[in-house]
């Protein structure tokens, strides 16, 4: 290595290994990952999630797992915290929904209400 | 490049390693294979986390759920539980004495960490100290690359001065100012140098930094080298530290082949290289000349000072030689700037400094507060306090070269002056807490007994006087204290204190002046009155059977010398001209009715 630009890459690349072991404050995107999550295929989605935020270059956000929550007809359920900001929770999620949430919610702002809670529920 | 959505972190410090980190490792890895995870999960092995007491230690991020005293058997339950199925395994998280709540804890929440300030530890238990680019990661390398691309040599000396950096080593002296003496030594060869004979009992902050963060101390060296002139440098190790050998060793190999150690380092012409020395555990080798001479390949005895290393150190060259914790706190310096660093701390006193906690205290561990904090602080809000409610009596510091600093003096606020000004000294940072059951004359003695032992034989005082002293100290405990006695362990004190050739000796006294101080009493007691206040000195006690006896006899028949008489179903007795105080009966006793007194 001879160059600062060199330092930097090395940097830069394991980064993205030991970024997750950084305190962060910013959003927190959490799966629903007990044995009903699981069964109804909440891997796949959690992985996607992993997958979405590198590729699109969210910075400061978790994703993280956690049990039932109760509704388990629902699931996979996904929790996301933005901070100061109401949590919104999605139901029945497929890896295909993920782009459009970490692209128009975690980046944008804005939640993907046609994949929230409430829609599930009044779509009923 | 694989991504990982969690990462298992594992302690693979010295003190979790002997209770079991390494098969956790492994099992961890086979367990998250075996469940199909090995593609989403990694295992890394880390430094010290400082909380030895709850080891071995294991820490789930990204919710940094934290495990204390996780077992082989433990590992299937947090695999298939937590890492599968995202339920952390509560029965095996760390609790928290001091908040009564079943609230998930993560690192940061819990009062062990709360009060710290981590910068000599800042990657210690954070990274992969066996990786190189997760040190970089951390803004690795990013230090040296600063110094070497954009500041001159004096600009690095100013920065380390202006910091108000002092040797962690126990000294204090000022660590820019031993820079430039080096700096102004005009001469070919320099040596930068590192003291990493870690030796005072019960500290272990060294080699907590060397196994977790091995790249803070070589960058450091580099930095060291460059401010001074120096292209080469050895890190003088103890043997008995073969974790930290072993990561130094990697560590040096890789900044080698990353070229950040070796020849024409950021192009920018400065050549840099480091050997390691191991020490055979000689006490007197942390003594600056002692330590100097035994990389050489000389017997590690100290020599009279001036000339300092400054002047003529290693191979009679001007030399640098700092402490580990010292060095591990440089890059942030340079990084942060200098007046970052003497934000934290007191007037005189800058930073933070690493105490090992040790003795009779809750959280045995490691911990690292900002200069400033009382005592009171550190062992009751950090440590956890005295386990089994018992009454705190003093806090020993300094090791052999310090005192006790006792009750009365909780709320000074730590730094090296304060230390001093109640009798004791920073030392190398290890903090042995006593309670009520401690003997203070046994403490003294065992410390005596220490220097004794390591003394190196060269000067007189030294070698002569602190076994007069022991002598002495040898026989209050036993009972047969003589009236005088503190007068002559005060004048022997004084005479030692004056007239040592190096700081061994020198401060050899300490552990009996500042006893004296503050405990007086208790000499006397022993002295005159032939009692050990604190019920611990065997041969100032008699064991006495009391009415919880149920004459079961297993104490007759345990006593060695047949002091103990009694028939079944009735009281016994023991007869105190025929005890010989072992102490075995007390052992045996199921009904706790046996008493020293």
């Amino acid at each position: 290595m001879k160059t600062l630009a060199e330092l930097e890459a090395i940097r830069q690349k394991t980064l993205d290994r030991v970024g997750l072991r950084v305190d962060k404050d910013g959003a927190r995107i959490v799966v629903g990952m007990a044995t009903c999550g699981i069964a109804a295929g909440a891997r796949p989605v959690l992985l996607s999630f992993v997958e979405e935020v590198k590729k699109q270059g969210a910075e400061n956000v978790t994703v993280s797992q956690t049990g039932c929550v109760g509704m388990c007809r629902l699931e996979p359920m996904v929790d996301v915290y933005v901070p100061g900001k109401e949590k919104v929770t999605y139901v029945k999620m497929k890896p295909d929904m993920v782009e459009r949430i970490v692209k128009e919610h975690i980046i944008g702002g804005n939640p993907v209400y046609e994949y929230t809670i409430g829609a599930a529920e009044q779509s009923k | 490049m694989e991504l990982f959505r969690s990462q298992v972190l594992i302690c693979g410090g010295t003190g979790c390693s002997s209770s079991g980190s390494g098969e956790l490792i492994r099992l961890f890895e086979e367990k998250i294979a075996e469940n199909g995870l090995d593609k989403e999960i990694k295992v890394v092995r880390t430094g010290c986390f400082g909380l030895c007491q709850a080891g071995p230690v294991v820490i789930v991020y990204p919710e940094g759920t934290f495990y204390s005293r996780v077992k082989a058997e433990d590992v299937e339950e947090i695999v298939t539980e937590h890492l599968l199925k995202g339920r952390p395994v509560s029965r095996l998280e760390y609790k928290d004495k001091t908040v009564q709540s079943n609230v998930e804890k993560s690192l940061e929440e819990i009062g062990f960490y709360k009060k710290q300030k981590r910068i000599a530890l800042r990657n210690c238990g954070r990274i992969d100290p066996e990786n190189i680019d997760e040190y970089i990661a951390f803004d690795g390398y990013k230090a040296l690359a600063k110094v070497l691309t954009s500041m001159t040599p004096e600009q690095v000396i100013d920065e380390v001065t202006r910091s108000g950096l002092r040797g962690r080593g126990g000294a204090g002296f000022p660590t820019g100012k031993k820079w430039l003496f080096a700096y102004n030594s005009k001469n070919e060869q320099k040596y930068v140098a590192c003291n990493a004979d870690e030796g005072d009992p019960g500290a272990f902050m060294d080699r907590s930094v060397l196994e977790g963060d091995p790249h803070a101390v070589i960058e450091a060296m580099a930095i060291a080298g460059y401010a001074i002139g120096a292209s080469e440098g050895y890190i003088y190790v103890r043997a008995e530290y073969p974790i930290a050998v072993k990561r130094l060793n990697v560590a040096i190999g890789q900044a080698r082949e990353y070229g950040l150690l070796g020849k024409n380092i950021f192009e920018s012409g400065f050549n840099f290289d480091l050997h390691i020395r191991l020490g055979a555990g000689a006490f007197v080798c942390g003594e600056e000349t002692a330590l100097m001479a035994s990389v050489e390949g000389k017997r590690g005895e100290p020599r009279v000072r001036p000339p300092f290393p400054a002047v003529k150190g290693l191979f009679g060259k001007p030399t640098v030689l700092n402490n580990v914790e010292t060095y591990a706190n440089i890059c942030q310096i340079i990084l942060n700037g200098a007046d970052w660093f003497a934000s934290m701390g007191t007037e005189k006193s800058k930073g933070t400094k690493v105490f090992a906690l040790g003795g009779k205290i809750v959280n045995t561990g490691l911990v690292e507060i900002p200069m400033g904090t009382t005592l009171r602080e550190i062992i009751f809000d950090i440590g956890g306090g005295i386990p089994n409610g018992k009454k705190f009596k003093a806090a020993q510091t300094g090791g052999p070269s310090g005192g006790c600093i006792p009750a009365e003096h909780l709320d000074v606020p730590i730094d090296y002056d304060n230390l001093i000004a109640i009798g004791s000294m920073m030392g190398s940072g290890g903090m042995i807490v006593m309670d009520e059951d401690n003997c203070m004359v046994d403490i003294a003695r065992f410390f005596l007994d220490f220097t004794v032992d390591e003394s190196c034989g060269k000067c007189t005082p030294c070698r002569i006087g602190t076994r007069r002293m022991l002598e002495i100290l040898e026989r209050i405990v036993s009972g047969k204290g003589e009236d005088g006695d503190i007068e002559k362990l005060e004048t022997l004190a004084r005479n030692i204190k004056a007239t040592a050739l190096c700081g061994l000796g020198q401060t050899a006294p300490n552990p009996v002046l500042s006893t004296l101080h503050y405990f007086r009493d208790e000499y006397e007691a022993h002295i005159k009155e032939k009692r050990c206040p604190a019920h611990h000195c065997n041969a100032l006690l008699n064991f006495e059977i009391t009415d919880k006896c149920r004459g079961c006899t297993l104490c007759a028949r345990n006593c060695p010398v047949g002091a103990i008489t009694g028939t079944v179903k009735e009281k016994h007795v023991i007869d105190v001209k025929k005890c010989i105080k072992c102490g075995a009966c007390m052992e045996k006793c199921k009904f706790g009715a046996i008493i020293k007194k």
